[in-house]
């Protein structure tokens, strides 16, 4: 069983979690051009090494952010949205 | 007869079948340099070469030919899709296999099974009948069926109301087969190599070369190799080596797995599939029962088996075949898969000149490969996107122009 930490439920299964994707930057819906946009929908990095990205606490519906190689598989650490965006604000 | 053979085998003037050759040196310049010797690129390799006369070609591969998801996936061939633009064209596809053992003069062993769509609700009957109408009205052989013709059809399955999900219909497409995915690629390679195309293995793509907005060749494990023309047909690979080219794709790189169990004598004729319960199951020509479900949860660039997967599916699995509960697991392993948003395929031209892509086929390409080889030869040989991959085009997400294969996919094959 692989074990995901939860920064609100600590340790559980991976299976109570849910990918949500890439953390990238939202384009304002109001200005930007239908490419920015389609390209914010669907366009990805894909990358094989590390990334940032959301993932869902399914059981407690709770949102938060994961850094994890996606060559390796390994979580690298979790965090609450709130400290994500505090220590690694642009 | 042991005795035989081994006499056979010691005999210094055996002559033995010839082999593939892999040729030692790699030329400066092709005509065609294709990235990815799996059965895509290879098809592709072969349709130029016997279609429109281009045989200046090679096809590099960073391992070895034919060993990606060409070689692990469970060789499911259908036409049954739900977009008329995806069941044209699959059908093309399924028309070339059928014709593949003679023109490649090698056994590929088709094997058509009838292949069932299994509803166990009333949602997916619903879905099932659009399918069945799309079908028919492009030609594609597929009916709705209720439970007691699966029954009837299918007397090992388990149609029995008293389980979790019972079933209670399905979309019924005779022409549903099988084939042996190895022949594939080795038949396109050996007939491609028969009229001068050369097969690289170990030769990995590290760069892409250009001058301006138009490709000039790539560079190797093994040192630049300068080409007209590039054709990148990497799977699982696909954003790394557009990444290289210098542009992104709507992809998601996701691993799919599948096991076999032990092989048992012929019980199982058809191929069974349910996308509620996401599990799929046919019976290879050994008799092992091949067994695969739907992709892992999440990204990951790497090929390993989870228990999560295997128990997953065998819950599923036993209450449709309960007899498999005797069988053991004997092999398992796992794709990387190139998923896009609607499920279907990104092919043909790309934003780099005389560069192009054969993409996104996630974790249903394999039925493809024949008309992705003609397809694509005809793409690069004409340097226009044919009518046929139109609707496939890289653009179509700038567009919102999506082809959602979905309702057709939740199995994902
Ligand atoms: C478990 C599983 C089950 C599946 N079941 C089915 C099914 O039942 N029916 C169906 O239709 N499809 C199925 N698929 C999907 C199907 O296998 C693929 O879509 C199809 O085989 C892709 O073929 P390809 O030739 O494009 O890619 P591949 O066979 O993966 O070939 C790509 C090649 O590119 C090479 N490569 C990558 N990067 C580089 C580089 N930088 N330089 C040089 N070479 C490189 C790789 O080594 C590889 O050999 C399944 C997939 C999996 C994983």
């Amino acid at each position: 069983m692989k074990i995901m930490h939860c920064p609100l439920n600590g340790p559980r299964n991976i299976q109570e979690f849910v990918w949500m994707g890439d953390v990238k930057k939202v384009p304002d819906q109001a200005n930007c051009s239908d490419a920015e946009w389609t390209d914010y929908l669907f366009i990805e990095d894909n990358t094989a090494g590390e990334v940032d990205e959301w993932w869902l606490h399914s059981p407690s519906n709770y949102l938060f952010v994961a850094r994890r190689n996606r060559l390796t598989d390994e979580i690298l650490w979790t965090k609450k949205p709130s400290d994500y965006f505090t220590d690694d604000a642009p | 007869m042991p005795f035989a053979l081994l006499k056979y085998g010691l005999n210094p003037r055996r002559r033995d079948a010839p082999q593939l050759k892999w040729p030692s040196e790699i030329k400066k310049h092709y005509d065609v340099v294709i990235i990815g010797a799996g059965g895509h690129g290879l098809a592709t390799a072969y349709y130029l070469a016997t279609r429109h006369g281009i045989t200046n070609i090679a096809v590099l591969d960073k391992a070895w030919m034919g060993g990606g998801n060409t070689a692990r996936n469970t060789t499911i061939i259908r036409a049954n899709y739900l977009t008329p633009e995806g069941v044209a064209f699959y059908k093309e596809s399924v028309e070339l296999f059928r014709g593949l053992s003679q023109e490649l003069d090698i056994n590929i062993m088709y094997s058509e099974r009838g292949h069932f769509t299994l509803a166990h609700t009333d949602a997916a009957m619903r879905t099932a009948r659009w399918r069945a109408e799309v079908n028919k009205h492009l030609g594609v052989d597929s009916e709705v069926v209720d439970a007691k013709d699966v029954a009837r059809l299918c007397p090992i399955m388990n149609v029995s109301e008293d389980v979790r999900y019972p079933v209670l219909g399905a979309l019924y497409h005779p022409p549903g087969a099988l084939a042996r995915h190895d022949a594939i690629a080795w038949g396109y390679a050996k007939g491609a190599m028969a009229r001068g195309v050369e097969v690289h293995p170990g030769t990995e793509v590290v760069n892409i070369l250009k001058e301006g907005d138009r490709v000039i060749g790539v560079d190797t494990s093994r040192g630049k190799i300068f080409a007209d023309k590039v054709v990148q047909a990497v799977a699982g690979s696909s954003s790394r080596v557009s990444a290289l080219a210098g542009f992104r794709l709507p992809i998601k790189t996701i691993p799919l797995q599948a096991c076999v169990s032990e092989p048992v004598k012929p019980i199982l004729d058809q191929i069974v599939v349910s996308g509620s319960l996401h599990v799929y199951i046919s019976q290879s020509a050994r008799g092992e029962m091949v067994m695969g479900g739907a992709t892992d949860p999440y990204g990951l660039y790497s090929s390993r088996s989870t228990l999560d997967f295997k128990e997953g599916l065998m819950a599923h699995m036993l209450e449709l075949f309960p007899f498999m509960a005797e069988l053991r697991v004997l092999r398992q392993w796992a794709g990387i898969a190139d998923m896009t948003p609607d499920f279907s395929p990104v092919m043909g031209l790309t934003p780099v000149r005389n560069y192009y892509i054969d993409s996104g086929w996630g974790t249903w390409g394999f039925k493809a490969t024949p008309v992705c080889g003609f397809r694509m030869a005809e793409c690069v040989a004409t340097g226009r996107q044919p009518e046929l991959l139109a609707p496939f085009a890289l653009g179509r997400f700038g567009s919102f122009d999506l082809v959602g294969e979905k309702g057709a996919a939740s199995v994902g094959h």
